[in-house]
């Protein structure tokens, strides 16, 4: 059967130039569209995951007594949340990245930085969406009922237990349909990692559609494909998850 | 069987969005046509190639390829619009027509004539060779497996050194990136076309670098037309003009011009194509 299918698209490569699907029959760039897909996995989830945090602590930290603190957190939404993600990640590797510890390797000329291309790519991301998030679940937490907050702090909670037990998790289902969107972005802006030449799925594509001129439409099916899949994917996640959370007779 | 044929229908839907290879049978012109018509040629050179496509101080295109594309407008007799392309793109601009030839440091290869008309002679040529730091001393290619080389991504040399020495390319999408990265020392040396790396190197910038390695696969460069109108009225007279160049040493002059290091391909080149009746 798979002979039969590369058998197929070897035929089809000779008869329309435009429609190689190399990675079909070449092992090389099959293994080069499953490492950039898994770059892409790895780094989707981990901004995910970040960003998520970012946003739980900085919507916390938002609501804090001290000036400094809460300007601090609006600082960084302002210049997270108002210029463009690219910049940010050129930024972090090129210019923060002088900055950053690094180890001189065996030759004693090259310095291998101790946060990699990816991990910046993690960090810039994480805190791009977070930004985001922040803002997402601000607008969460103001739709809790003030009288609700009031009956925990009467029953002794403290502005922490306040937070984690009653707030945060009425807050979060609130706020779960915006943060769908804001991660199906994130998702979508792993692709600009190709410009610190982190080796996810764009950079891998890119990289055999010019290998291989023949094979652009099909590289660029992938793309698509897989993106679809993967938000595909993630927004059946996240609606699950909604309904999972839903709290009956209460009106989110 | 049955399974293949549902196969091909399901491409053969798809392969209508794509412009089928032209067989050279019947000229159109469709092109050539529409440069004459309006009066303007478009053509896509490299503008962060110096010094064969880049930007002047005044953010004007200039170089050694823009010559020939002026060159070519003029006896065209139409105005010429310069369209900067990069390595990863300048063969779609072609194929969609955001461009009307291509000349864009683009090396002549085999799966490229596939998709653009790229016309002959060769109008020049380069080596891949790396640029390092005199520190590192490399002394062949050998020296270089497994170790983090940066480049550029669309040079088709990337796959080579990976395959050949093992190397571990980092492809930026453009140069200044890459070269950043050297700087950075990110990367043990920068990869690309032994013609750049020397004139970086003369520019005065890099005085802690070289070249150390001798070129390899050196690849004649091609300008392109469109598939379509390689053997018709476009490409025969790109064809001619790139002939006439070789043999007139219009091609040696530029590359004086523009402070390149001479190359022995031209000097070949206008011997091979010597008028048998010049003095």
């Amino acid at each position: 059967m798979l002979e039969v299918i590369t058998e197929f698209f070897i035929q089809l490569a000779d008869q329309h130039p435009r429609w190689n699907f190399i990675f079909f029959y070449d092992a090389r760039q099959w293994n080069r569209i499953v490492s950039g897909f898994q770059y892409t996995v790895w780094l989707s989830v981990a901004c995910l995951i970040f960003s998520v945090i970012i946003g739980v602590v900085g919507a916390w930290l938002q609501g804090a007594q001290n000036l400094l603190v809460r300007s601090l957190v609006q600082g960084y939404i302002q210049f997270f949340r108002n210029t463009p993600p690219f910049i940010q990640l050129l930024f972090f590797y090129f210019a923060l990245g002088q900055f950053t510890p690094t180890i001189t390797g065996d030759d004693g000329w090259t310095e291998i930085p101790l946060i990699s291309s990816v991990g910046w790519a993690i960090i810039s991301l994480s805190f791009f969406a977070g930004a985001f998030n922040v803002e997402i679940f601000r607008a969460g937490i103001e739709a809790v009922p003030e009288s609700t907050v009031e009956a925990a702090e009467s029953l002794g909670f403290s502005r922490l237990q306040t937070y984690s037990n009653v707030v945060l998790p009425l807050a979060f289902r609130v706020s779960l349909p915006a943060l769908n969107n804001n991660l199906v972005n994130l998702v979508k802006t792993t692709t600009q990692a190709i410009g610190i030449a982190v080796p996810e799925l764009l950079y891998q594509c890119v990289g055999i559609w010019n290998d291989f001129p023949s094979a652009l439409y099909p590289t660029m099916l992938v793309l698509f494909v897989t993106f679809v899949c993967l938000v595909g994917l993630l927004v059946l996640a996240m609606g699950k998850w909604e309904r999972v959370m839903k709290i009956p007779g209460y009106g989110v | 069987m049955k399974v293949k044929n549902y196969l091909i229908t399901a491409s053969a839907a798809a392969v209508l969005f794509s412009s089928a290879p032209v067989q050279a049978t019947q000229c159109t012109n469709d092109t050539w046509n529409k440069v004459m018509s309006r009066g303007k040629v478009v053509v896509g050179v490299k503008a962060d190639y110096k010094p064969w496509g880049f930007r002047n101080a005044d953010g004007e295109i200039v170089g050694m390829e823009v010559d020939i594309a002026k060159l070519a407008a003029e006896t065209m007799g139409v105005e010429l619009e310069l369209v900067a392309v990069q390595s990863s793109n300048r063969m779609q601009f072609l194929e969609q027509g955001k461009v009307d030839m291509s000349i864009a440091t683009m090396s002549d290869r085999a799966d490229r004539r596939k998709i653009v008309g790229i016309t002959q002679p060769n109008h020049y040529t380069s080596g891949t060779n790396i640029m390092s730091p005199k520190a590192l001393g490399f002394k062949s290619w050998e020296d270089l497996r497994g170790k983090n080389v940066c480049g550029k991504q669309g040079a088709f040399y990337n796959q080579i050194v990976t395959e050949r020495y093992g190397v571990n390319v980092i492809a930026f999408t453009g140069n200044a990136e890459a070269k950043q990265a050297l700087r950075d020392k990110k990367c043990v040396a920068w990869v690309y076309d032994d013609s750049s790396i020397g004139s970086d190197l003369a520019s005065g910038n890099y005085d802690d670098f070289e070249m150390p390695l001798r070129s390899e696969d050196d690849n004649p460069w091609g300008i392109a037309v469109p598939l379509a109108e390689r053997d018709c009225i476009f490409g025969n007279f790109m064809s001619g003009l790139t002939f006439n160049m070789h043999q007139t040493g219009v091609l040696i002059a530029l590359e004086n011009r523009w402070g390149i290091k001479a190359t022995q391909y031209l000097v070949d080149k206008q011997a091979a194509y010597a008028d048998w009746l010049a003095e």
